[in-house]
């Protein structure tokens, strides 16, 4: 099949097939990487503009290491958000970056719904970079393609996300594109970090760690933010920790071979301990480099989907 | 000048009329309804085929003047009004400065005498500034001529301030409005709470937000022994609590608007910021016990809440967009679109909904078709089909949550005080 899309702006909107175009594609992609000379000229001539609205160090390096291994050309903007509210708007900024003739926008940004708002406005390709608590669909790409990589397939897997489901982009984009293809998904969290309707998006939902440990093939486990738990559902880190942290001891009830992943950064002795992160089942650093391969997937899609579309209509 | 309507269906259900009549206009008033008025007038209308009805009267308009005139104006506004076969509207308070002294009142009856083109009544505020901290001079406000007094945008978040404030509107004789909404439940939230708001990652305006202060309202209303009107009803909880409160007998009337019985809350998908609305749009059964509400008369009332955004204010991200939707020019189509043409309501019903009720609540002598009333006449093509665009509108702002939607039913003209005002091309 081809790709026909412009942007990538969740996995809500895809199929099953353009997901598995997008995994199949990164393949391809991830050898690159392991040559002397990283380099392939995919991408070109083109400008990839990374627009990021919120501090964000690993995604937005990872989208510039994998736009320049594509031979493609980044400009990084790192916009205060403080500064946003007096100045141009979203739209005005997006409409500039296309008037430089910049190809591809990846944006960043604390409101759900940026990408899609920008991207009903500039004819360019649109990448969501992660947009508030709505989709964060590179990172859970790159995840399905982790846990391809390292038990063969996605359909009929068990996966369980651990964490604040509430608040999180990581655990929506991972529930669609989970779901899509085939596998089954467990969210785990209080109840108060728990969103109302998630069981609509196909999840299951537990609040008990042991039942989300139990019969899974993975866990996928959220960062904790308490900078943003202004409902206070824990009092503190260390509570959170007994309650949902992931151990030695909890890892042992799980299948021997279960998959630890995390999408970082780790607040390490919070979501899970030291010796979790570090042992032969965490997938962590894996996510990191396979990380590369997914989003030169989706930038040289994207690109594709938007030529072919020029082409239609011209 | 006398004009003379023909041959159109005349709906006045506060006479019990719903036949083919003509109706004769003399200066502002009418003069005559009958079947064959011989045709000595200045101006005849042929109203065959179409439906002849009271002005509509909208008891929740948002004019944005003074202060914000690049949303709205007076004159705008009740351009607007007129294209959509309205003919009186309540103003509400929350401009800048707030309507809430005798002062800003008078200033704005000096803009409403120079530019309107219709009756607008003015809802005055009930605190400082709509504050919540200090009651405005409601005695001296209602001697300025004010209609209602309202907090709208907002409710008064102090129960027992309420409750004077309810009081003094009993003894002044002034309906208060509510805008129920508990701030500490509501939040910041953007959307309903529910699938939609957990799948666009946006926070969630819970339905206890909204009927838990209903509740209240009824409550302190019932106390005050004073009457209270529930606006904007979004909520299938809001309907069942008023309609409890007027089983015993509680003076509470209520209103809903079009959006909230035709829409829901799957109309945000992609971030749409003109469905951003306050209460939100809801589910599928709260559009559902709107509707039934509707008929069995639980809700009295609908109106628009016309609200004016600038593009700037709604080209922006979800969760920093302006909270509202214009209404005015699309209203009357919309409830034809929903509720006469599936059957819910039968014409008689409407016109009480959006013209006879709204009078009667506000007191307003309006509303009616009667022999002796103001000329307020809509006369409307009721299966003309079109389609709602953002450059047709009249209103300042174009932020309609019904853009690219087809409706039922045109105004072709409007009478103001035995007047045509609007009369479509």
């Amino acid at each position: 099949m081809a790709w026909t899309r412009k942007d990538l702006l969740g996995l809500e909107e895809l199929t099953k097939e353009e997901i598995e175009l997008v995994l199949t594609t990164a393949e391809s992609f991830k050898e690159v990487s392991t040559r002397d000379i990283k380099k392939v000229p995919a991408l070109r001539g083109k400008t990839v503009v990374n627009l990021f609205y919120e501090p964000s160090t690993r995604t937005r390096v990872s989208f510039e290491v994998a736009a320049k291994r594509l031979s493609a050309d980044v400009i990084n903007v790192a916009v205060q958000e403080s500064s946003v509210k007096k100045g141009e708007t979203l739209i005005d900024t997006a409409r500039n970056i296309e008037a430089l003739k910049a190809d591809i926008i990846v944006v960043r940004h604390s409101a759900s719904g940026a990408a899609n708002i920008i991207a009903r406005h500039v004819g360019i390709s649109v990448v969501n970079g992660g947009d508030g608590w709505h989709e964060h669909p590179t990172q859970a790409l790159l995840d399905m393609f982790t846990l391809k990589e390292k038990l063969g397939k996605i359909e009929g897997l068990k996966v369980s996300i651990v964490g604040d489901i509430a608040h999180s982009r990581v655990a929506r984009s991972n529930i669609w594109g989970l779901t899509k293809l085939g596998a089954e998904v467990t969210v785990c969290a209080p109840k108060i970090l728990i969103p109302p309707g998630i069981e609509k998006m196909g999840a299951r939902v537990t609040h008990d760690i042991d039942e989300a440990l139990k019969g899974a093939d993975a866990i996928n486990v959220l960062r904790m933010q308490f900078e943003r738990d202004e409902q206070k559902a824990f009092p503190s880190p260390l509570d959170y920790f007994k309650t949902f942290g992931i151990t030695r001891e909890r890892l042992e009830t799980a299948k021997k071979e279960i998959v630890v992943m995390h999408p970082g950064p780790i607040n390490r002795g919070i979501e899970m301990s030291s010796e979790v992160a570090d042992c032969p089942n965490s997938v962590i650093l894996e996510q990191v480099t396979n990380g590369i391969a997914v989003r030169m997937a989706v930038l040289f899609l994207v690109t594709q989907g938007h030529d072919q579309r020029d082409e239609n209509t011209h | 000048m006398k004009i003379l309507i023909k041959n159109g269906r005349v709906i006045d259900p506060a006479n019990k009329i719903d036949e083919i009549l003509d109706i004769l206009v003399d200066g502002e008033r009418i003069t005559k309804v009958a079947k064959d008025i011989p045709g000595n007038a200045d101006q005849t209308i042929d109203a065959a085929g179409k439906i002849v009805m009271p002005g509509i009267v909208d008891m929740h308009v948002h004019l944005r003047e003074p202060g914000r005139e690049d949303k709205e104006t007076v004159g705008s506004g009740t351009r607007a009004a007129v294209k959509g076969g309205v003919t009186s509207v309540l103003a509400m308070p929350n401009t800048l400065p707030a309507m809430d002294s005798v002062d800003t009142v008078e200033k704005l009856k000096d803009i409403i005498q120079k530019t309107a083109h219709v009756d607008v009544y003015i809802c005055a505020a009930i605190t400082k500034g709509r504050l919540g901290k200090e009651l405005t001079d409601i005695a001296g406000l209602k001697k300025a001529g004010v209609t209602a007094i309202s907090d709208d945008g907002g409710s008064v978040g102090s129960g027992e301030l309420f409750l004077e404030a309810m009081k003094k509107a009993k003894a002044n004789n002034i309906l208060v409005l509510c805008h129920s909404e508990d701030k500490s439940l509501s939040r910041n939230g953007v959307v309903n709470l529910g699938y939609t708001s957990t799948r666009l990652g946006l926070m969630g305006i819970s339905r206890e937000s909204e009927y838990k202060c209903v509740a209240r309202d009824i409550d302190l209303a019932a106390k005050a022994k004073t009457a209270i009107h529930i606006t904007h009803v979004s909520c299938r909880e809001s309907v069942e609590i008023i309609a409890q409160a007027k089983k015993k007998g509680i003076a509470v009337t209520c209103d809903t608007a079009p959006h909230y019985l035709s829409l829901t809350e799957e109309e945000v998908l992609d971030y749409d910021t003109n469905m951003k609305i306050n209460p939100p749009l809801r589910g599928k059964e709260d559009v559902a016990a709107i509707k039934e509400g509707l008929k069995n008369g639980t809700i009295d009332a609908i109106a628009s809440d016309h609200a004016p955004h600038t593009d700037n204010e709604k080209d922006v991200e979800f969760e920093r967009a302006e909270f509202g939707a214009i209404g005015l020019e699309t209203e009357l189509a919309v409830n034809i679109t929903e509720l006469i043409v599936p059957g819910l309501l039968t014409w008689a019903d409407l016109v009480k909904k959006i013209s006879f009720n709204p009078a009667r609540i506000l007191g307003l002598n309006k509303g009616t078709l009667s022999v002796g009333a103001e000329a307020d006449i809509a006369i409307v093509s009721p299966d003309d089909e079109w389609a709602v665009r953002k450059d047709d509108f009249c209103s300042k702002s174009k932020n309609s949550p019904f853009i690219g939607r087809r409706l039922k039913g045109v105004v072709v003209t409007t009478i103001y005080k035995g007047k045509v005002v609007y009369k479509k091309e």
